[in-house]
């Protein structure tokens, strides 16, 4: 509580980092955001919490750095005369295919022989997947970071009163985008299968859904979540240098944000990432004591998410379960 | 009831621990060979073993690196044991198993280690190895509530910020931890009366029987041997048979009038006394910790030992101990052994080649010259395999070595019949 009015007290009176945290927290609440989404839609249609999503964001990541700078694929295929941008755009949209494929390879080779096991069994094949998958994708990447050649570079928005990076921008404007595209999705008739199925798996087969590629689709659009904020992840202004061994270390602090907000809601987990996402900016630009030591607002999300739970444990938009003997 | 295998008439001889005569004899026969190991014969210089002879066919066992490794098993297995007893009996996931041992590791470097720069107050190793216990105890006792009130996943998820925010404390708590990267060291095995200088049993020094490494496997063998009967008799105790009631079904567990809340606290508390003890020998033992060891991955590991092992089974989890921590060193002896046999040519070679990389502009799975073109370093192969190994249990043989050696037992049992 102090902090708070710590904050609002600071804020006040120094214009220029209430800014600051609020383009910084809108950012990193978009990556949330987008991380929690992946993570909550693979959830809500397998039941599964997929602990190898930071890896599956690492391999999109590297993906799009491969595509695009290592082999330059479609760019060799076309004409000069096409601008950097698109160029770009449609090798970033190869790897994300790419990624939804090792997505639906996973799930079919792994998750799939585990239907009908306990929730926690399968949320552990996921970790092995993890753990095997990002020292795979680390062993690619190497020990130099690799630049994604994305067209955004270093450039600065700037309003006057605030700045954002271009990438910053696009992070924002892309999450809103996927966020929308997701919500129509569940109106779908595909998307309402997938909610059929996340309800119950057997009665959905009974009324003639197919599961298994339900199963798939959920897994496919994870991944391509997961690697799409793996490439924001890896850009300007966090880690300029590119896609390194750590990024995949990064998904993990979507957990508290998923958990804030409940782990079967989109709205959830929109609502989350950016709580998450603000709080964290807010902190690291106000709170600077010296008894806290360096990065303190890195284990804000954690903080905030036992807080929560401490008052409810299913987040706040997750549904409670219903217990029976 | 001799001559009557499986006839019990009471119902301490079912639930005693050592049940038939064959497990009697294997296993006191297995505890003299590991006894008599670090006696024997191996070490470079002979001069500070009992024996010269060597054990035939594991008698390379007795040489020091192997020694450490054995010693590190037993530190293993003793966190495990208390991981099992959380996870695999009560079933509660904890991913933030490190998290405690950090917290052991440190009451034990504060209260054991020499006053200097950093904290520490030259205790003796009868007070700051129940400390560490004890403290991790009770803040897990404190952090329990929370944990308590949320179950399944989202339990794991929270143990798992526990990992975060332990490991920033830790580095942050620089008079105690000595900082991120460098750390600080801590080997305080000998074992005294109190601050005297000749110790009463001296650990780190090598003896005219037994060297340094095997005095301290030894050492975490009897503590290891405590703490297993210890897990074994909770198992069939009281709490034990609620811990199980409430993995099966907590809801039904209740209406049975087994105080949930009370017995997940219990196992978050016995838990974490195993995991503060771990973390406490493994910093004493290895000698010097730094903040990042108390990380996912170490958490990760736990996991895999009572996986692999089986979860719910004390022998499971001290064959999944020896299983994963062995594990690096078996890839690395066969990647060293495939790079033999290509040097050497012949029909392995041929083999070999695709698994193992030799050179530059060579391709295999794994690469013995890390950091010079693909190909997995034995590190990363390792890692790799430990997450193969988790899925390939849960998929194939979710009761893990254990169900393994079951089936194998039960074979023979009923041989030549299939039942």
């Amino acid at each position: 509580m102090t902090d708070l009015i710590l904050i609002f007290a600071q804020a006040t009176t120094r214009e220029s980092h209430l800014a600051a945290a609020i383009s910084e927290g809108l950012s990193l609440g978009a990556i949330y955001a987008l991380l929690a989404m992946g993570f909550v839609i693979i959830f809500k249609a397998t039941q599964v919490l997929n602990f190898a999503h930071g890896a599956l964001a690492a391999l999109g990541a590297f993906l799009v750095a491969s595509f695009a700078t290592l082999i330059n694929f479609p760019g060799r295929f076309l004409p000069e005369t096409i601008p950097h941008w698109l160029r770009w755009s449609l090798s970033a949209l190869c790897a994300l295919i790419a990624a939804a494929l090792v997505g639906m390879l996973l799930e079919r080779i792994f998750i799939r022989p585990m239907v009908g096991e306990e929730l926690f069994a399968v949320a552990i094949v996921t970790l092995g997947i993890d753990i095997a998958l990002r020292n795979i994708t680390n062993d690619f990447i190497g020990t130099d970071p690799r630049p994604l050649g994305d067209p955004w570079g270093t450039k600065i928005l700037d309003l006057g009163w605030v700045t954002f990076a271009h990438t910053e921008v696009a992070q924002i404007l892309v999450s809103i985008v996927l966020v929308s595209a997701v919500a129509l999705f569940f109106r779908s008739r595909t998307g309402i299968a997938m909610r059929a199925t996340a309800f119950d798996q057997e009665a959905a087969r009974a009324q003639g859904i197919n599961v298994g590629r339900i199963f798939s689709i959920s897994w496919a659009i994870g991944a391509v979540l997961a690697a799409v904020a793996g490439i924001f992840v890896s850009v300007f202004p966090r880690r300029s240098a590119g896609v390194d061994t750590a990024t995949a270390f990064f998904a993990f602090k979507a957990l508290p944000a998923i958990i804030l907000g409940g782990l079967d809601s989109v709205v959830g987990a929109v609502v989350g990432g950016f709580g998450i996402g603000l709080a964290e900016a807010f902190v690291g630009e106000y709170v600077s004591f010296s008894f806290l030591g360096s990065g303190f607002a890195g284990i804000v999300p954690y903080l905030v998410m036992l807080l929560v739970l401490i008052v409810k444990p299913y987040g706040l938009f997750g549904t409670e379960e219903i217990r029976r003997v | 009831m001799r001559g009557r295998p499986l006839l019990y008439t009471s119902y301490e001889s079912d639930q005693s621990m050592l049940n038939t005569t064959t497990k009697k004899v294997v296993l006191g026969a297995f505890l003299a060979f590991l006894v008599l190991l670090p006696f024997t014969g191996g070490a470079a210089s002979s001069g500070d073993r009992l024996f010269d002879f060597s054990i035939p066919f594991v008698g390379f066992l007795s040489s020091n690196d192997y020694l450490q490794l054995l010693a590190t098993v037993c530190v293993f297995a003793i966190g495990a044991l208390g991981l099992n007893l959380l996870t695999g009996v009560a079933g509660q996931v904890s991913l933030g198993h490190s998290f405690f041992m950090g917290v052991g590791a440190y009451t034990a470097v504060w209260l054991g280690a020499p006053e200097g720069p950093l904290l520490g107050m030259g205790l003796p190793i009868w007070i700051w190895l129940p400390a560490a216990g004890i403290v991790p105890a009770v803040i897990g006792l404190i952090v329990g509530p929370t944990a308590v009130r949320v179950r399944g996943l989202y339990l794991a998820i929270v143990t798992l910020g526990l990992v975060f925010i332990g490991e920033y404390v830790f580095r942050n708590w620089r008079s105690l931890t000595g900082g991120s990267q460098a750390g600080r060291s801590f080997q305080e095995l000998d074992i005294r009366l109190w601050k005297e200088e000749v110790p009463l049993i001296e650990i780190s020094q090598d003896g005219p029987w037994l060297s340094t490494n095997g005095k301290a496997f030894l050492m975490m063998l009897v503590v290891l041997a405590i703490f297993t009967v210890l897990a074994k008799n909770l198992q069939r105790s009281r709490a034990g048979r609620a811990f199980q009631a409430i993995r099966d079904r907590d809801v039904a567990a209740e209406v049975m009038g087994v105080n949930e809340f009370r017995y997940k606290l219990l196992a978050f508390g016995i838990s974490s006394f195993y995991a503060g003890i771990a973390g406490a020998l493994l910093t004493a033992f290895l000698g010097r910790t730094i903040p990042e060891r108390w990380d996912l991955i170490l958490a990760v590991q736990f996991i895999a030992i009572i996986l692999i092992g089986g979860a719910g089974t004390v022998s499971g989890t001290l064959m999944g101990a020896a299983f994963v921590i062995m594990l690096p060193r078996v890839v690395q002896n066969f990647t060293e052994w495939l790079k033999g046999a290509i040097d050497e040519g012949g029909f392995i070679s041929v083999i070999a080649d695709p698994i193992v990389a030799t050179s530059a502009n060579d391709t295999g799975i794994i690469n013995t010259l890390p950091g010079v073109g693909p190909g997995l370093s034995v590190l990363q192969a390792n890692q790799v395999l430990y997450g193969l190994l988790i899925i390939g249990f849960l998929i194939f043989e979710p009761l893990g070595l254990y169900g393994i050696w079951l089936r194998i037992r039960n074979y023979w049992k009923g041989w030549p019949f299939t039942y």
